[in-house]
């Protein structure tokens, strides 16, 4: 398939068919992987979700040919493109209705303000150094992607557009957050190690 | 504390080492995959994957969706 795409003519028209055909696949795949939390879309509307995301998938792949050097199989290098633009808008049309919680009350949740002596021995220790630090120790907007994302998980694709942003941007920002945070907590004395495999 | 505590401030705190960004990530990915189904190491040759997948959801979760397409379709 790889050497039609890079050649002209009917030989490349059918490639490309093939290309989205396989795309198609791969976007089905995701949406299939994804269907509890989007129950609530018809099966046309699924099928619409996954031809839009195959459509720009191939926009993609074909625009990056020329980048493609071989070190994977040319499919599994074409499949993460559509599983990018499939779960991009899967986690958007989940997220279409709700409002998205950037506010500080997450972090309240997380270490509720102490009124006595008892809360505060239930309380770690940790925990409430890390709100204290966010509070303290993060810029407004470091503060408010943390909160949105670590905090209150949303989905990074799903803030990226509300913010008219990218995913990259907001994990950059959200990475320095968590290094600032790092750095404080170390600065106060607390052992936190490796802590940090897995969200 | 306790493992959920631990958990959470993991969860908070993201990956202790250095990890890639999210475009090199996004970069990597098909090798990576690919690496881990021939049963090697990926992370040797793309220091920094592993860390980045565990601090960005969106990106493991691309990652995840990959491994299972893949993994599939070679039975």
């Amino acid at each position: 398939m790889l050497d039609a795409l890079r050649a002209g003519g009917p030989r490349r028209d059918a490639a490309v068919a093939e290309l989205h055909a396989l795309l198609l696949r791969g976007a089905r795949h995701e949406l299939a992987r994804r269907r509890s939390s989007l129950a609530g879309l018809s099966q046309g509307e699924l099928d619409d979700l996954a031809h839009q995301a195959a459509d720009d998938a191939a926009t993609a792949v074909l625009g990056k040919l020329g980048t493609f050097r071989g070190e994977s199989r040319f499919t599994t290098w074409a499949y993460k493109f559509v599983l990018l633009e499939a779960g991009v808008r899967a986690r958007r049309r989940t997220w279409r209705d709700r409002e998205v919680p950037v506010a500080d009350d997450g972090l309240d949740r997380l270490a509720p303000p102490v009124r006595s002596a008892h809360q505060a021995a239930e309380q770690s220790e940790l925990l409430a150094a890390v709100v204290e630090a966010v509070r303290r120790d993060l810029t407004p907007h470091q503060r408010e992607v943390f909160t949105a994302l670590a905090v209150n998980q949303v989905p990074i694709d799903v803030l990226a557009e509300r913010l008219a942003t990218t995913r990259g941007a907001l994990y950059k920002t959200l990475h320095d957050a968590r290094r600032r945070l790092r750095a404080s907590l170390a600065g106060r004395g607390f052992d936190i190690g490796d802590a940090g495999a897995g969200t | 504390m306790s493992g959920a505590e631990r958990d959470l401030v993991g969860r908070l705190l993201g990956p202790a080492g250095p990890e890639v960004s999210c475009e090199t990530c996004f970069e990597l990915l098909d090798r990576y995959v690919e690496a881990e189904l021939a049963g090697m190491d990926p992370e040797a040759p793309m220091p920094g994957m592993r860390a980045h997948l565990d601090g960005c959801p969106a990106c493991r979760e691309d990652h995840d969706s990959l491994l299972d397409l893949v993994r599939g379709e070679r039975g």
